[in-house]
């Protein structure tokens, strides 16, 4: 038999038909729906008359949309209120399971889906959402789809899809202390820039990926889209099999058993071919900051913002208007840059271990007056872990104000926005303009890194800071 | 929702000379908040195309009366970032029928083709002819040929590709989801050996 990667064992176990010169039809296991790109797709399907052909695979939570205050209370803004009301008729019409405002199991749909046991290896799965991919830690084929697709899947539970060529990413050896999931992940799409896995498809391997959390894992695959890749991926192995365990919607007994027998043959053969393949060395990757408008622009934290003389003459007008609306020059050091905002959270950085990074990193510090820190849960359940474990407890002592759950400061599409012209250290995922705000400058890093620049005010390496 | 039919189109075009434009610059995330398809044209590239007082910026190409057209022409890398169909939307509701860059992002070029709004994939070279021809004459027209997969400007020509069920599907202004209703009963099978 022909070896094949991983990539290729799930996708090719889902495709129902192989259309002659054109895209397969595809079959997903699993859909997620938020408030934002979905209605449109509901009314599409009641224009004809139809209803979800599998609600029983579709699972439902707004997340994009929603206050992160009082969320008790009616929301105020009548638009966004709708949204959430045409979320909820639409779930309810269609027999599809709703985890609603308040509902304990509320929040970011990528950091929901895994928590609870939904997402499981060797799945695929689908979301109007482009970080969609985060599922793929679990050695799933997750991707994100706009919501003429969401209606198809609604419709038919496949869509079509031609298969995206393969490339494979290696980091081996072990990261440094002080550099996380969110500094390699940034550090690689720096190395291959943000359009340079378009069309691919992303395994990612190596030891120092394999040594990662699941919460790790799901930083990487998350931030695969920011290179243009349509996911990422990374095998299942014992680190996903004991986080997945015990979850509520994971298999259970004899169930159990045989999904883990299954699972463990979901990797890549020996002999297997990939379209490209890059090898990354751990030691080599800094704590990670981004300094201009896309996720590629990234540099090692002590490093300087490129000059002229490094730029190519024809990206040399984009390069410098992103610099201009950063309020950055050609060459500035990022060390010791002021920092007015910082914002933890988001489907890339809101998951508890992030919060417990943030916390250990803090734990008797005061963040600097000049900052205004937000720290956002990824879920309801989340919030209520960070309670329990004292984090909650020991982040607002040093000045952090706690949030309620949602996507929140990452897209700013609800009141949490950063100010025209200030600047945001933030572990979200885009740092493009206007992305938290109009006019708001977003530096993309890790938590400790957010940690560091919360307590002293400025952009300060987060390993003196440990 | 059949989309538009398309064929030929003979245009001026719009130049955008600007690499990496993502869809939030398209449609920033604070107009996502409808929940029809509708309007979102008035807020093509807002923050481009607006000051934060809400006044045109004249010095943004779409306020600029002197290029029109129905064909959007942008640097490498058009539609990075979220998958937000809203950016198809609004590039479609504004008017444009094409959109030409040396390079787009996948769900863009996908969300594009699912709503009637032909992407075209140009050479460097051709992409950079496109935005000098318009500086010189600012009525210059370019001319898309979906049948034979040609866009050309002043007699030069460049083959472009496009998958050819989606070029069926332009051509005839068929949609994704009538095909798949058709092939129910073999999804059903699938499910039942799976």
């Amino acid at each position: 038999m022909e070896p094949k990667t991983l990539f290729d064992k799930v996708w090719d176990a889902h495709v129902v038909e192989k259309i002659d010169g054109g895209p397969s039809v595809f079959y997903i296991d699993k859909h997620l729906v938020h408030e934002v790109t979905s209605p449109q797709a509901f009314s599409g399907l009641e224009a004809r008359g139809m209803k979800v052909f599998r609600p029983e695979n579709t699972l439902a939570t707004p997340d994009h949309n929603i206050p992160t205050e009082n969320q008790h209370l009616p929301i105020k803004e009548e638009l966004s209120r709708k949204q959430i009301e045409t979320l909820t008729a639409n779930c309810e019409k269609n027999d599809i399971t709703l985890y609603g405002l308040n509902h304990p199991y509320n929040g970011i749909v990528h950091v929901v889906g895994p928590e609870l046991g939904h997402t499981q290896p060797g799945m695929t799965l689908v979301c109007g959402d482009s970080h969609t991919s985060t599922h793929g830690a679990f050695g799933a084929v997750a991707f994100g789809i706009g919501t003429s697709e969401v209606e198809m899947v609604l419709a038919t539970q496949c869509i079509l899809q031609p298969k995206p060529r393969k490339m494979l990413i290696t980091v081996n050896g072990e990261l440094q202390k002080g550099v996380t999931a969110k500094d390699l992940t940034l550090y690689v799409i720096a190395k291959l820039g943000t359009g340079g896995a378009t069309g691919y498809f992303v395994e990612y391997a190596g030891s120092a990926v394999s040594s990662l959390s699941m919460e790790g894992r799901m930083t990487v695959c998350n931030m695969s889209i920011e290179m243009g890749a349509r996911g990422g991926m990374i095998a299942p192995d014992q680190t996903t099999f004991d986080y997945v365990e015990g979850r509520e919607f994971a298999p259970k007994g004899t169930e159990w058993t045989k999904a883990v027998a299954k699972w463990k043959k979901l990797k890549t053969d020996e002999g297997a071919t990939f379209d490209k393949e890059y090898v990354f060395i751990a030691s080599d990757i800094e704590p990670m900051l981004t300094y201009g408008t896309n996720p590629g622009m990234g540099i090692g934290i002590l490093g300087h913002i490129p000059s002229e003389k490094d730029i190519e003459p024809s990206e040399l007008p984009t390069f410098k208007k992103s610099l201009d609306y950063m309020g950055f020059n050609l060459g500035d050091k990022m060390l010791g840059k002021k920092v007015d905002y910082v914002f933890v959270g988001s489907c890339t950085n809101g998951r508890i271990e992030d919060l417990r990074v943030l916390a250990s990193a803090v734990k008797g510090k005061k963040k600097a007056d000049s900052v205004t820190a937000w720290i956002v849960p990824g879920s309801k359940q989340v919030e209520k872990q960070a309670k329990e474990e004292g984090l909650v407890e020991v982040l607002e002592e040093a000045g952090f104000e706690m949030r309620q759950p949602g996507c929140s400061a990452c897209l700013a599409m609800n009141d949490d926005k950063v100010p025209a012209g200030k600047y945001s250290v933030s572990t979200s995922n885009r740092n493009f303009e206007g992305r938290q705000g109009p006019g708001a400058r977003t530096l993309l890093a890790s938590p400790l890194t957010a940690a560091a620049a919360a307590v002293t005010g400025v952009i300060t390496d987060p390993r003196e800071f440990l | 929702m059949p989309i538009d039919k398309f064929t030929t189109l003979e245009s001026r075009y719009v130049p955008l000379p600007v690499e990496n434009v993502d869809t939030d610059q398209i449609i920033p995330a604070r107009f996502l908040k409808a929940t029809s398809r509708d309007g979102f044209g008035e807020n093509l590239f807002r923050d481009w195309r607006y000051t934060p007082a809400g006044e045109e910026n004249p010095d943004f190409v779409l306020n600029q009366s002197e290029y029109t057209g129905e064909v959007l022409v942008g640097g490498q890398n058009f539609g990075s970032g979220s998958s937000r169909e809203h950016a198809a939307w609004a590039i479609h509701d504004y008017g444009f029928k094409v959109v030409v860059s040396s390079f787009f992002a996948d769900i863009f070029q996908n969300n594009a083709l699912n709503n009637g709004v032909l992407p075209v994939t140009v050479s460097a070279k051709f992409l950079s002819n496109l935005f000098n021809a318009v500086e010189k004459d600012k009525s210059q027209k370019v001319l898309v040929d979906l049948e034979n997969q040609v866009i050309s400007l002043n007699g030069e020509c460049e083959e472009f590709a496009i998958n050819p069920y989606k070029k069926n599907c332009l051509l005839n202004g068929f949609d994704d989801i009538d095909f798949l209703l058709d092939r129910k009963d073999k999804i059903k099978a699938f499910e039942a050996k799976n």
